[in-house]
C-alpha cells in the first residue's frame, strides 16, 4: 500500500517521537501508582504504568507485547489519542502540579520500535470460524486483528480504495500521517486478516456466509448549512475536504472560514493555518464554553493564528458571475455582514450511515446509531458492531476497544 | 522461549526469581500472591526465638526524585510466633508445590540449630538458609552478622546444620566483612551447599540536624541499620563475581542478592556467577508485579541472545573480571564528543579540568596546556574550527594527545551519546603483570629519583 507521492498532508510538520534515550528518562519518572488513573482512563485499559516501567527496564517488545495485549491499534492510538483528556489528563502527576507522564509518546516509542506484529505474534492454527467485517476503519481492524491471531480467518470489505478508515483518511496529519497509519493495517493484515478495497459489499448475504459479521462503517457525508449559494466550487465538507488533503492535493484558501465548534472544525482551521493559508477564522454559533472541541486543541489552533469568530452563522454565499466563492454572509447577533473569503468549510457533523445495518436488520436509535449490548452484539445474534456508527462518532480508541470486546466475546462464546 | 527454570543445589525453582527474607516474605498469604503473580521461590524471613521491634524502622536515601535508592532498616528478625509461621509455610509448600521456599533461620546453641532445622524440615521446605548476615540488633546478641565475620564460626555453625539438615544449606553471607572469599570459603569449608549475598550493609543513612539524632529516630535515639536497594547492587555484584571466580567456591552456586530491581540487575548477578537472584526492597517499593516484567525481560533477553536456558547465561561475564595487573596496557581511548548532539553545557570541561586531566577546551584560540602535560606545546583547536549544531561556538574540542581516557566526561554528559570513547589503535599489548615478568616495575620518577 503505497500512497503518491505530491499529497498535501505531506508537508504539514510530524509530531517529534522520542530517541531511545528520551524514552527511557521520561519512563523513569513514572510512579507506577497502584490501580493507576490512566489505566482507568484509557478506553481500551492498557495497563499502561506496566508498560512504561518495561520501557524503562529496556523490556521494549514487553513493552509493547503489554500495550497491544489490550489495542491491538496502539501505534495508531498513540499518536491521535486526544491524552490530555485520557490517560495524561488523569496522571497523579497533574494533580500535584507536575508535568505528567508524556504517555502517549512512550506508547509510540514502544509500538513504533516494535513494528510488526509479527515480530511478537504468531497467530493459532485455523480454529474453523469465518468473519466478515463492513469497512476497514479502526473497529473493524481490532475486531479482524484479535480474532486472526486466534486462528479465525477474517476479511474485511472496505468501500473506499484504501484501508484505515478516518486514521487514514481523516486524522490530523500532524498527528498521524495516511502512511503511517497504513503501515500501521498492513501489521494488521499480516496476521492474516484480508481486506478487499473498493468494495460495497451487499450484506443480507454475508450474514449466511460467515460465522459473524461486524459493522464498522463509522459515519457518513459532512452535514450541509442549507443556506442559499451552498453548492458549488469554494464551499466544501470538512471530512470530504480533509481525505483530499490527506491523500489528495486539496488546498487550503488565502482567507478560510470553517463553520462549526466541534474536533475536526478545530483540526480543519488548524490544517488551513499550516498549509499557509493567510487567515483562518473559526466560525462558531454559540461561545467557546459551548464549544465541543478540546481546549487543548483550540488552544493550540489559536498559537497557529486561527481567529475564533462567536455567537455567530452564515446565512448565505456570495459569489461572483462565473460562479466562484466571494464572500460568506456571517450574522452575529442582529448585524450581518459579508466576510469576503475563498474557502468555507463546513464541520458540523456527519450523516449516520442506516443502509448496512438496514439490510441486515439490524436496530436503530433515534440518532441512527447501531443498538448493540455490552458485548458489541446486535438485535442480530451474528452481527456485531462498533466504532463511530454506535456511539455517534468518539475516538478512535473508543473504537478499537469495541472491535476488541466484540472479538473476546465471539472467542469466549466459541470456546 | 528460553528454560527460566533453575536447579539451586537441589532445589528447584521455575525461573530464578526469588523473594530475599525480608517483609515481602513475612506470611504465607503474601509469599501465595508472590508466587501468583510469577516469583520464582522465596525464603521466608528469617525464623527464630520471638523478638521485640522498634518504630520506626526504616529510612532512605533518595536521588532526586528518585525516592529509595537506598534503604536503611534496623528491623529484626520476624516477630510472629514460630508454629504460626511453620503452619503457613506448610500450606505454602502444599498449595505451590513446584515453587522453592526456603527457610531462612538464625538462633544460637547447637540444639537450637537442630530443633530449628528440624521443625522447618518437617513442613516440606526444599531448603534453608542461614542467616548470618544481619547487621544490626542480632549481632549486638552474638548472632548474624557477628557470625557472618568470623570465618571460624562461619565453618562451625555450617557443619553443625550440615549434620541435622536433609535439604540444601545456603548460607547467607554478610558484606561487613574485609575479605568476602574468605567468608566463602568458610562456609563451603562447613559444607554450604549454597552461598547467598549479600545481606544488609552497615550504615547510618543520615541526621536529622534539628534534633541531632540519627534516621531513623526511635524515641530521640537510633542506631545503625542494614543497607540495601539499587545503591548496593555494585558492592553485591562485585561479592558474587569475587566468589565466583574463586577456586575453591566454583562449584557452590550462588543466590544474588543486593539492588535487584529488574531483568537487567538480574541478568548481571547471573552473568557474574548466580544460579538464582533475590529481591527485597524493589518489592518493598513496588510490589510483586515487578516479577511479570522481569521474567519476560529475561526471557526476551535469552531468546535475543540465542541463549536456550538461564544456566547458559550464568557466568558468562565471570572470565572478564580479572584481575588489573592482567589489563591491557596498550588499549587507548579518547574522548570524541559529537557537534551534531552537544547541548553546549560544557560540564565535561568543568569536569576535566577540576577532575581530571585538563584537555577538554573551548573557543578558536590555543591553549596551554596544564603542567603535567605529556605532550609539547600548546593546544591548538581543531582546524577548520567545529561549531555545534545546537551549542554553536560552546561545542568544546579534545586535546586528544593529553586526554587519558578517564570516561569522566561521557559520564557527566547529559546528552546520551553525545561523547563516545574512541579507540586508538595501534597500542601494543602489554599487561603490569608482563612487565612484573620482565622486570620491567620500575618507572622514573620514583621515590629514591632525584
Ligand atoms: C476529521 C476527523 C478527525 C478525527 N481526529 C481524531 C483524532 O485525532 N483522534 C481520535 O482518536 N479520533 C479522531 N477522530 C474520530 C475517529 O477517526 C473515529 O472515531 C474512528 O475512526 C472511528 O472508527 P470506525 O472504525 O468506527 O470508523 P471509520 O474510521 O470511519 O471507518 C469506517 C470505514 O468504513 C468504510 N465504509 C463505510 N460504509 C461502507 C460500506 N457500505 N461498505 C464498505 N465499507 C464501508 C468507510 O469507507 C471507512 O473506511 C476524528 C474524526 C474525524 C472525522
Ligand atoms: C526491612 C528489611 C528486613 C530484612 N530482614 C531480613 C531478615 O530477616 N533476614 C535476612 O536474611 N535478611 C533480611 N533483610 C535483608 C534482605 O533479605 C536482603 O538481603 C537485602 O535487603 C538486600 O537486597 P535488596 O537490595 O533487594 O533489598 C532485610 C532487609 C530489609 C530491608
Ligand atoms: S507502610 Fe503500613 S505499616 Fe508501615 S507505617 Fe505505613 S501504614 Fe504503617
Amino acid at each position: 500500500m503505497k500512497l503518491q507521492a505530491g499529497r498535501s498532508e505531506e508537508s504539514l510538520p510530524d509530531k517529534e517521537a522520542y530517541t531511545a534515550a528520551e524514552a527511557v528518562a521520561e519512563a523513569e519518572r513514572c510512579l507506577y501508582c497502584t490501580d493507576a488513573p490512566c489505566i482507568q482512563a484509557c478506553p481500551t485499559s492498557i495497563d499502561i504504568p506496566t508498560f512504561i516501567k518495561k520501557i524503562a527496564s529496556g523490556n521494549i517488545r514487553g513493552s509493547a507485547r503489554t500495550i497491544l495485549e489490550q489495542n491491538l491499534l496502539g501505534y495508531s492510538c498513540s499518536r491521535v489519542c486526544p491524552v490530555e483528556v485520557l490517560c495524561v489528563g488523569s496522571c497523579v502527576y497533574t494533580g500535584w502540579g507536575r508535568e505528567p507522564i508524556q504517555i502517549g509518546k512512550l506508547q509510540r516509542h514502544a509500538t513504533e520500535t516494535v513494528g510488526a506484529l509479527t515480530s511478537l505474534y504468531t497467530p493459532k492454527p485455523k480454529n474453523g470460524k469465518r468473519v466478515a467485517c463492513i469497512g476497514a476503519g479502526p473497529a473493524s481492524l481490532a475486531f479482524a486483528g484479535y480474532l486472526a491471531l486466534e486462528g479465525t480467518e477474517a476479511i474485511i470489505f472496505e468501500k473506499r480504495s484504501v484501508p484505515g478508515g478516518l486514521n487514514t483518511t481523516g486524522v490530523a496529519p500532524y498527528k498521524l500521517k495516511a502512511d503511517d497509519s497504513l503501515r500501521e493495517v498492513q501489521w494488521i493484515l499480516d496476521l492474516g486478516v484480508e481486506v478487499r478495497t473498493n468494495t460495497e459489499v451487499h450484506p443480507a448475504s454475508l450474514v449466511n456466509e460467515y460465522d459473524a459479521v461486524f459493522i464498522g462503517v463509522g459515519l457518513g457525508d459532512d452535514s450541509k448549512l442549507g443556506v442559499p449559494g451552498e453548492e458549488g466550487p469554494g464551499v466544501v465538507g470538512a471530512v470530504d475536504w480533509i481525505e483530499q488533503m490527506k491523500l489528495g492535493t486539496a488546498k487550503a484558501g488565502k482567507r478560510v472560514l470553517v463553520v462549526g465548534g466541534g474536533n475536526t472544525a478545530i483540526d480543519v482551521a488548524r490544517e488551513c493555518a499550516l498549509l499557509g493559508a493567510e487567515d483562518v477564522a473559526l466560525v462558531y454559533r454559540r461561545t467557546k464554553k459551548d464549544m465541543s472541541g478540546y481546549a487543548h486543541e483550540l488552544l493550540a489552533a489559536r498559537e497557529e493564528g486561527v481567529r475564533l469568530v462567536e455567537s455567530s452563522v452564515v446565512t448565505g454565499f456570495v459569489r461572483d458571475a462565473a460562479g466562484k466563492l466571494v464572500a460568506a454572509r456571517v450574522k452575529t447577533g442582529e448585524a450581518e455582514r459579508e466576510v469576503p473569503c475563498d474557502l468555507v468549510v463546513i464541520a458540523i457533523g456527519q450523516a449516520k450511515l442506516r443502509a448496512v445495518a438496514e439490510q441486515l436488520g439490524v436496530a436503530l436509535d433515534k440518532r441512527g446509531c447501531v443498538v448493540v449490548d455490552d458485548n458489541c452484539r446486535t438485535n442480530q445474534p451474528k452481527v456485531f458492531a462498533g466504532g463511530d456508527c454506535i456511539n455517534g462518532g468518539k475516538e478512535v480508541v473508543n473504537a478499537v476497544a469495541d472491535g476488541r470486546n466484540a472479538a473476546r466475546h465471539l472467542l469466549k462464546e466459541w470456546a | 522461549m528460553a528454560d527460566l527454570s533453575i536447579n539451586f543445589a537441589g532445589i528447584k525453582s521455575p525461573n530464578p526469581f526469588w523473594l530475599a527474607s525480608a517483609p515481602p516474605a513475612n506470611t504465607g498469604e503474601q509469599v501465595m500472591r508472590a508466587f501468583d503473580a510469577g516469583w520464582g521461590g522465596a525464603v521466608w524471613k528469617t525464623l527464630g526465638d520471638p523478638i521485640l521491634n522498634v518504630t520506626s524502622r526504616f529510612a532512605a536515601v533518595d536521588l532526586g526524585t528518585y525516592k529509595m535508592m537506598g534503604l536503611n532498616n534496623i528491623e529484626l528478625i520476624t516477630d510472629r510466633p514460630l508454629d504460626v509461621n511453620l503452619k503457613e509455610m506448610y500450606e505454602v509448600k502444599k498449595r505451590y508445590p513446584k515453587h522453592a521456599l526456603i527457610a531462612s533461620l538464625m538462633t544460637e546453641t547447637k540444639e537450637d540449630w537442630r530443633v530449628l532445622i528440624k521443625r522447618c524440615e518437617d513442613v516440606g521446605v526444599d531448603g534453608l538458609e542461614l542467616n548470618f548476615g544481619c547487621p544490626h540488633g542480632m549481632c549486638e546478641r552474638g548472632m548474624g552478622s557477628s557470625v557472618g565475620q568470623e570465618p571460624k564460626l562461619i565453618t562451625e555453625i555450617t557443619s553443625w546444620a550440615k549434620e541435622f539438615a536433609k535439604t540444601p544449606v545456603l548460607i547467607k553471607l554478610t558484606p561487613n566483612t574485609g575479605d568476602i572469599t574468605e567468608a566463602g570459603l568458610a562456609a563451603v569449608a562447613g559444607g554450604a551447599d549454597g552461598l547467598s549475598l549479600i545481606n544488609t550493609i552497615k550504615s547510618i543513612i543520615g541526621i536529622d540536624l534539628n534534633k541531632m539524632v540519627p534516621f531513623p529516630a526511635v524515641a530521640g535515639a537510633s542506631t545503625n541499620g542494614g543497607y540495601c536497594g539499587p545503591a548496593v547492587k555494585p558492592i553485591a555484584l562485585y561479592m558474587t563475581a569475587a566468589l565466583a571466580r574463586e577456586q575453591g567456591i566454583r562449584n557452590t552456586p550462588i543466590s544474588g542478592i543486593g539492588g535487584i530491581s529488574n531483568w537487567k540487575d538480574a541478568a548481571e548477578f547471573i552473568a557474574l556467577g548466580a544460579t538464582s537472584v533475590q529481591v527485597c526492597t524493589a518489592v518493598m517499593h513496588y510490589g510483586y508485579r515487578i516479577v511479570g516484567d522481569m521474567i519476560e525481560g529475561l526471557s526476551e533477553y535469552l531468546d535475543a541472545q540465542g541463549m536456550k536456558s538461564v544456566e547458559e547465561l550464568r557466568g558468562r561475564a565471570v572470565g572478564a573480571y580479572r584481575e588489573w595487573g592482567d589489563l591491557d596496557l596498550g588499549h587507548k581511548l579518547v574522548a570524541r564528543i559529537d557537534d551534531k548532539s552537544c547541548i553546549g553545557c560544557q560540564l565535561c570541561v568543568t569536569a576535566c579540568h577540576d577532575g581530571a586531566h585538563q584537555c577538554i577546551f573551548t573557543g578558536r584560540e590555543e591553549k596551554q596546556r596544564p603542567p603535567h602535560a605529556h605532550a609539547h606545546g600548546n593546544a591548538t583547536p581543531p582546524t577548520p574550527f567545529r561549531v555545534g549544531a545546537i551549542a554553536g561556538e560552546r561545542l568544546p574540542w579534545v586535546d586528544e594527545p593529553e586526554c587519558v581516557g578517564c570516561n569522566l566526561c561521557q559520564l557527566v554528559c547529559p546528552v546520551p551519546g553525545c561523547i563516545t570513547m574512541q579507540e586508538v589503535p595501534g597500542g601494543k599489548h602489554e599487561t603490569w603483570n608482563d612487565r612484573t615478568r620482565e622486570g620491567r616495575t620500575k618507572l622514573p620518577g620514583g621515590i629514591h629519583d632525584v
